[in-house]
């Protein structure tokens, strides 16, 4: 029992924290904004100088083979600086493929993941049906769906895989909110597909690693909003006074920070409990999701009041935060349901 | 970064578990699940003696003063262990884990074999005396006054709050020292035997009708002069220094204690058929969650062994688990309905559940209210600018 990370996974936090502070920048972040939705250098340079993409893929498929909590780190880290790459796909489709594909689907695509020239998106889709190879249904609420090469759909009794260059493909591109993780709709019609040998295992793995993915960056994001309104309040003089001096606002940065703390705890008990199979894993996991999304909200949403006027602008960065802070909340399942599957296992069904 | 434990520490659970299954299902069985610490103080005194006898009383500190030199992975399991058999709540809790460890960090070595033996073995029971009427939240404004007269220290003053201070033995005091001082300065930690007639105590009756703290009043009371801890005028750094044992590993086995309540609740719940309502359900799982988190903030506390760094764990765990309980104590009046307002009997007294909810508006307030926990978060966490002074 030692709760505290390694020196390795010390020097993986401090590497990814430099690499995401030099090449994620609110500018660079902002041109990916109006373009697809994906900082093209960010990526290239995660991909190539960093060699993250395939962090979670064995070494054998040309991976880095490191564990969820390292998966945590670079999804804080990344989520620290709202940083338009789609990690999310990435770790999503990698437990899809580890956990439901055959050697050779395995050995097409892992190889592509982990160098990043294929980008993937990963979404669940009741109503996908499969004849002669070919899959017809409408995905929606895709991340990143419009720029990946690979989709990935979980469907209720079957998961596929997808590439979206062939024919009967459709996407839609709708204005999103959180303009660094755009949703696309992916209309497919007799659209070319592989099925996964094992759905369940397949489904469970691409969501746990979803989960820890979007828990750790809500971790990451949550922590900046504290450390940027921090510093705004030691600047911005009024009354004569740092702001951060009056008690009704070191208060509400403290009560911050109470939260923040608990979903570190939350996000590395997760991760540390996959890596060692703990039975506690899935218990951890909807804690983490439901906790760290509203933990992020509420940071982000106190980032702007705490900030004042400037925070409601679109120049300033408050808004990249929120927006993807909420988008965090509802995207694998919301705080509700997830607490609702504690309930179950704590209490049974309702009766 | 892990979780699980070895195989040698899973041994040394078992033996844990064993022996303390032997004890709560056996001679000890009369006082299993007592959690508060007023009840059956004789057998509880008993049982301190019976952990040390087979040593495991302080198994933290060194082999030479009657511990282990248990790692810290052994003491987490101890901790778990101890409240997972039911074991009472130990009434030496503080000469154990704030006056022991302190005499151990600054005591001279004269002091460590005068004192440590007997809080390891259960013989003294202690108690603190911080706190005054005058002395709350601004804990350097002590008034109680200490002077030096034919070798002895003469006491003068009045502490509030001594919990356990009518079954204690020795009672640590921090007192003004040098006339005229204000603030952390010209204070002293000295150390003062109860039994003495310069020492009286009165019982504060609190809200839930429990009388578990008291007002102690000192006149001319003696402290003998070797038993202050460092130098005259040093009683500040010596207290801040004890104020950090408090966040130990003896929290992993407060948590033991709300993991019972949490389960009370939720029987209550099952019992009422409130735990269909799905507002109902989402608050527990918010307990459920948060309980658990507290497992982890510890852990990760108690991991990081580089202490010179103010950790964010140890500095917002206070307000995390008194704000939790008392989030605890209002739903499980919500469980019970109305059955939770009566109780049978002729004494105003309660069950487990109403307790809570009466005993946990305390939690947010003794050791530092929720809102100096904040002040001490942003100023020493964030480094905000510190809370002005009205008295300089």
């Amino acid at each position: 029992m030692d709760f505290a990370f390694t020196d390795e996974q010390k020097m993986i936090a401090d590497t990814a924290r430099e690499f995401f502070r030099k090449h994620a920048t609110s500018a660079s972040t902002r041109k990916a904004m109006v373009d697809d939705g994906v900082d093209r250098p960010l990526w290239t340079s995660f991909c190539t100088e960093l060699g993250l993409a395939g962090a979670v893929i064995p070494e054998e498929f040309g991976g880095a083979g490191l564990g969820m909590v390292e998966l945590a780190i670079i999804a804080e880290t990344a989520g620290s600086r709202v940083s338009a790459i789609p990690l999310l796909g990435q770790a999503m489709a990698t437990g899809a493929l580890m956990g439901g594909a055959n050697d050779d689907q395995k050995q097409k695509w892992l190889g592509g993941i982990a160098s990043g020239d294929t980008i993937c998106a990963v979404a669940s889709s009741e109503d996908a049906s499969e004849t002669d190879g070919k899959l017809t249904g409408t995905v929606t609420h895709v991340p990143h769906g419009a720029v990946a090469d690979l989709l990935v759909v979980l469907g209720e009794s079957r998961c596929w895989l997808v590439p979206l260059d062939g024919s009967g493909v459709t996407i839609e591109r709708p204005v999103t909110m959180d303009q660094t993780r755009p949703l696309s709709t992916i209309v497919l019609d007799r659209a070319h597909c592989k099925p996964l040998g094992e759905t369940h295992s397949a489904k469970d793995a691409a969501m746990r690693a979803g989960l820890i993915v979007l828990s750790a960056e809500a971790l990451g994001g949550a922590q900046e909003t504290l450390d940027r309104t921090v510093a705004y309040s030691q600047e911005r003089v009024q009354f004569g006074r740092p702001i951060g001096s009056f008690q009704a606002y070191k208060h509400r940065l403290a009560d911050m920070l109470v939260e923040i703390e608990q979903a570190r705890s939350a996000v590395y008990w997760a991760a540390c409990a996959l890596d060692e199979s703990d039975p506690t894993a899935d218990f951890a996991l909807y804690a983490a999701k439901s906790l760290c999304a509203d933990t992020y909200f509420r940071c982000a949403g106190d980032m702007i009041q705490l900030h004042g006027g400037i925070g409601f602008t679109w120049e300033h960065d408050a808004h990249l935060f929120f927006k993807r802070a909420r988008a965090v909340q509802s995207l694998l399942g919301t705080g509700e349901e997830y607490r609702e599957r504690i309930a179950q296992i704590v209490l049974g069904d309702a009766a | 970064m892990k979780l699980g434990f070895s195989p040698e520490e899973e041994a040394f659970r078992d033996e844990c578990a064993s022996w303390l299954n032997d004890q709560m299902y056996g001679e000890f069985a009369d006082i299993r699940g007592i959690y508060e610490l007023t009840s059956k103080p004789g057998r509880r005194k008993e049982w301190e003696q019976q952990l040390a006898a087979h040593r495991w009383s302080c198994i933290g500190w060194p082999e030479q003063w009657g511990g282990r030199d248990a790692t810290l992975a052994q003491q987490v399991i101890f901790a778990e262990e101890y409240a997972r058999s039911g074991a009472p709540g130990r009434i030496n809790h503080i000469g154990i884990e704030l006056a022991g460890p302190t005499i151990l960090a600054f005591g001279t070595e004269e002091q460590k074999a005068r004192f440590l033996p007997d809080i390891a073995a259960g013989k003294t029971i202690w108690c603190q005396g911080y706190s005054e009427p005058g002395a709350g939240s601004d804990l350097a404004n002590v008034r109680t006054k200490a002077r030096q007269k034919d070798g002895a220290w003469v006491v003068e003053g009045q502490k509030i709050w001594t919990s356990l201070a009518h079954i204690s033995d020795w009672i640590f005091v921090l007192a003004r020292t040098e006339e005229g001082t204000k603030g952390p300065r010209g204070l002293t930690f000295l150390m003062m035997p109860m039994d003495q007639e310069g020492i009286e105590i009165r019982p504060i009756v609190q809200m839930n009708g429990d009388a578990e703290f008291n007002e102690t009043f000192f006149t001319d009371a003696t402290c003998p002069s070797d038993s202050i801890i460092g130098a005259p005028g040093e009683g500040w750094k010596i207290a801040m220094g004890l104020l950090a044992f408090e966040r130990g590993v003896s929290t992993l086995g407060q948590q033991m204690g709300f993991r019972n309540e949490l389960d009370c609740v939720i029987e209550a719940a099952k019992a009422t058929g409130r735990a269909a309502d799905p507002l109902i359900r989402q608050r527990i799982a918010k307990a459920e969650i948060g309980l658990r988190l507290m497992r982890y903030s510890a852990l990760r506390m108690l991991s990081n062994t580089d202490h010179s760094a103010i950790e964010g764990a140890a500095l917002t765990y206070k307000i995390q688990w008194a704000t939790w309980r008392r989030d605890l104590g209002e739903l499980a009046m919500d469980v019970q309905g109305l059955d939770g307002q009566v109780t049978e009997g002729e004494e105003y007294n309660w069950d487990v559940l109403t307790n809570l909810f009466l005993f946990s508006r305390a939690d947010t307030i003794y050791g530092g209210t929720n809102q100096i926990q904040r002040n001490i978060i942003a100023e020493r966490g964030l480094g905000l600018p510190r809370e002005p002074r009205g008295d300089k």
